[in-house]
């Protein structure tokens, strides 16, 4: 992996500025983030950590655009996204982002090249083209021998690295990453960070939401969310950015 | 997404669940099968009516006299009970200037009476017509000659007969010169008539037996009494089967002027071998058009399975359609997919339906009487009807799953 093939921002890849998300569930609305302002430059790794219920989650969804937003604004990679549509939304998230989700979330069905091609599906890229990327993600993740392999072929470990090789297939501005290890031995779970640090290492924004607070420490900042705000937001020396 | 994408994302997912795509395909199979086998059942009888009409002379109406149809008076004349025609208004609709879209006129009395040889006997229909009958009810004379001018001018006692009546009194014998005796009045028989097969839509009369002897003939010499001016009935040849209307309209007008009646107070009718014939395969029509409903809720039948099938498929795949929306799926491009899913379905049930429903119009004929007929086109339109059926039950699950907000769609379980 070469860092000229990295997009390069001299704006953060993420802008939010004071943004609340409410929920209307009958009379009832419950406001799950109330008012979050944070930057995140390009390259950076950060973890997003919370106890249950404070509102990560929610914050994720906004971060990779699968939820409006209540108020305030969103920038991701200089774009504003705050005021999309749905057909616009899922074009941010084809360009401009990669999806691990602790389910893994593969189609069964397909073999493991062609789960990695299907952001590019998406994206209008030739069949020609798609296969040849797919391949090459695979093959950074390691599993180069297992390209046309089922998930149900493939162990826990094996299928979060096609996911990531499937998040990476794109070359998107941002890896958003919602508990990756949650579902993983503690071998797994090595590899699979062994392989985030790789990433950053070679320039990727990487934001990675756990409550597992060993995979947090991997990350070089880490912000607490709790009731819906940051509560803390520390580089690994323990500095507040 | 490319179509071929979509397309092969959908082959996927039908051939990924083969029992219950199977049993969503049985629904429009049974459809399209059975709309083939109507159709062709139908179409078959409509071939077996058309060769029938053929046979008769397709350019042929019959005038009866009475009206089956209530007069202005409310009294019915009753369809064939009056004795209101007669040669004249033959004579007059043969006119060209008057009806110029009829060819020729046959007026024609007929009876039921013995036929007596010098060995046998046979109770036969003895038909007092003019020369013109032999080309206005489309037949020829295989033997000997018909009737002619100078026959009916001279009360000739000449017979045409039928192949059955003559096989009937002459045996191997040649008919011709020999004679038979109607009421006391020997008749040489002259000719004899071309075979036509017996008709099923006619079977009050069979075409093959029959005595045809000249118009004048019977009214003086056989019949006598009232039948010496009114006939039973007038054959009318129109032109060509596009002028048959016009002849109707022709001969209805000139009838009307003649009788002094208006068109609701009509002393007579006037069919169409067309109309006869098609009475009387009502029956036939009637099973079809049942047969033809039956097909059709069997097919709306299978829409609803296909289109139960695609939410339930909907349903289960909440987390598939999250995910692919999460990595850039548009709305369009879902509907897409579960809409291609959909065709799917309805294009195999028809492609099999078609199949099946071929075989059982190759097999069928063999096993009941009724003709089937294969028609391209039709089997053509049960597979597009089966693709559309795909794509109608499929727009209402393709549209739920393409507006599934992604964030529900990933937490779904």
């Amino acid at each position: 992996m070469t860092a000229d093939a990295l997009p390069v921002f001299d704006f953060p890849v993420i802008a939010l500025h004071d943004v609340t998300k409410t929920y209307q569930t009958g009379s009832l609305s419950v406001q799950a983030v109330r008012g979050v302002t944070l930057s995140i430059t390009p390259g950076e790794y950060v973890a997003i950590m919370g106890p249950s219920g404070s509102g990560k989650s929610t914050l994720m969804h906004i971060l990779g655009c699968l939820d409006p937003l209540t108020t305030g604004s969103y920038l991701l990679a200089g774009q504003d996204v705050s005021r999309m549509s749905d057909d616009e939304l899922a074009e941010v998230r084809n360009r401009r982002i990669g999806f691990v989700f602790q389910q893994y979330n593969l189609l069964p069905s397909l073999q493991a090249w062609r789960n990695v091609e299907l952001p590019l599906c998406y994206a209008g890229v030739r069949r020609e083209e798609r296969r040849a990327r797919s391949i090459d993600a695979l093959q950074r993740v390691g599993l180069g021998d297992r390209i046309m392999h089922r998930p149900g072929e493939l162990s826990g470990g094996q299928q979060q690295r096609v996911a990531i090789a499937r998040a990476l297939v794109t070359n998107p501005a941002l890896i958003l990453a919602d508990e990756p290890t949650g579902n993983l031995d503690s071998t797994a779970t090595a590899d699979v960070l062994a392989l985030f640090d790789e990433l950053h290492e070679s320039g990727r924004t990487i934001v990675l939401i756990t409550h597992e607070a060993d995979v947090a420490h991997r990350a070089r900042r880490t912000i607490r969310v709790r009731d819906g705000l940051i509560e803390a937001d520390r580089d690994q020396a323990g500095a507040l950015s | 997404m490319s179509w071929l994408e979509t397309l092969r994302t959908g082959l996927g997912a039908v051939l990924s669940h083969r029992l219950r795509s199977g049993l969503t395909m049985l629904g429009i199979l049974i459809g399209i099968a059975a709309v083939i086998l109507t159709v062709g059942f139908g179409e078959g009888a409509q071939g077996q009516v058309s060769s029938e009409i053929n046979d008769l002379g397709s350019n042929l109406l019959v005038v009866s006299p009475g009206s089956s149809t209530a007069t202005s008076t409310g009294i019915r004349g009753g369809f064939g009970s009056a004795s209101t025609l007669t040669e004249s208004d033959a004579t007059a609709l043969a006119s060209k200037t008057v009806a110029p879209d009829i060819a020729a006129v046959a007026p024609a009395t007929s009876r039921s009476e013995t036929l007596t040889t010098a060995s046998t006997n046979w109770t036969t229909t003895v038909v007092g017509t003019t020369p013109d009958w032999l080309s206005v009810r489309a037949r020829s004379v295989v033997e000997g000659r018909f009737l002619t001018q100078a026959d009916e001018n001279s009360d000739a006692a000449v017979a045409v007969i039928g192949s059955t009546t003559a096989e009937e009194l002459f045996g191997l014998r040649d008919p011709i010169g020999q004679t038979v005796t109607v009421n006391d009045l020997p008749l040489t028989v002259i000719g004899v008539l071309n075979t036509v097969g017996a008709s099923a839509s006619s079977s009050t009369t069979d075409l093959d037996d029959q005595a045809v002897v000249p118009i004048t003939t019977v009214a003086n010499r056989i019949f006598g009494g009232s039948t010496r001016t009114s006939v039973q009935s007038i054959y009318i040849e129109a032109t060509s089967s596009n002028a048959l209307s016009a002849a109707y309209q022709e001969a209805t007008a000139e009838l009307d002027r003649l009788h002094g009646v208006s068109a609701a107070d009509a002393d007579f009718t006037i069919q169409s071998q067309e109309s006869l014939l098609t009475t009387a395969t009502s029956v036939d029509k009637t099973l079809t058009e049942l047969l033809a409903g039956i097909a059709a809720i069997s097919l709306l039948v299978g829409g609803i399975g296909v289109m139960n099938i695609m939410l339930v498929s909907v349903t289960e795949r909440v987390r598939e359609i999250g995910l692919r929306k999460a990595l850039g799926a548009t709305q369009r491009a879902i509907r897409r997919q579960f809409l291609v899913e959909a065709s799917v379905l309805g294009l195999a049930g028809g492609i099999l339906g078609a199949g099946i429903g071929l075989a059982g119009a190759i097999v069928l004929p063999h096993l009941i009487s009724n003709p089937v007929t294969i028609s391209p086109t039709a089997t053509a339109g049960a597979i597009v009807v089966a693709v559309g059926i795909g794509i109608v039950f499929g727009v209402y699950p393709a549209t739920r799953a393409a507006r599934l907000a992604p964030i529900d769609a990933l937490r779904g379980e």
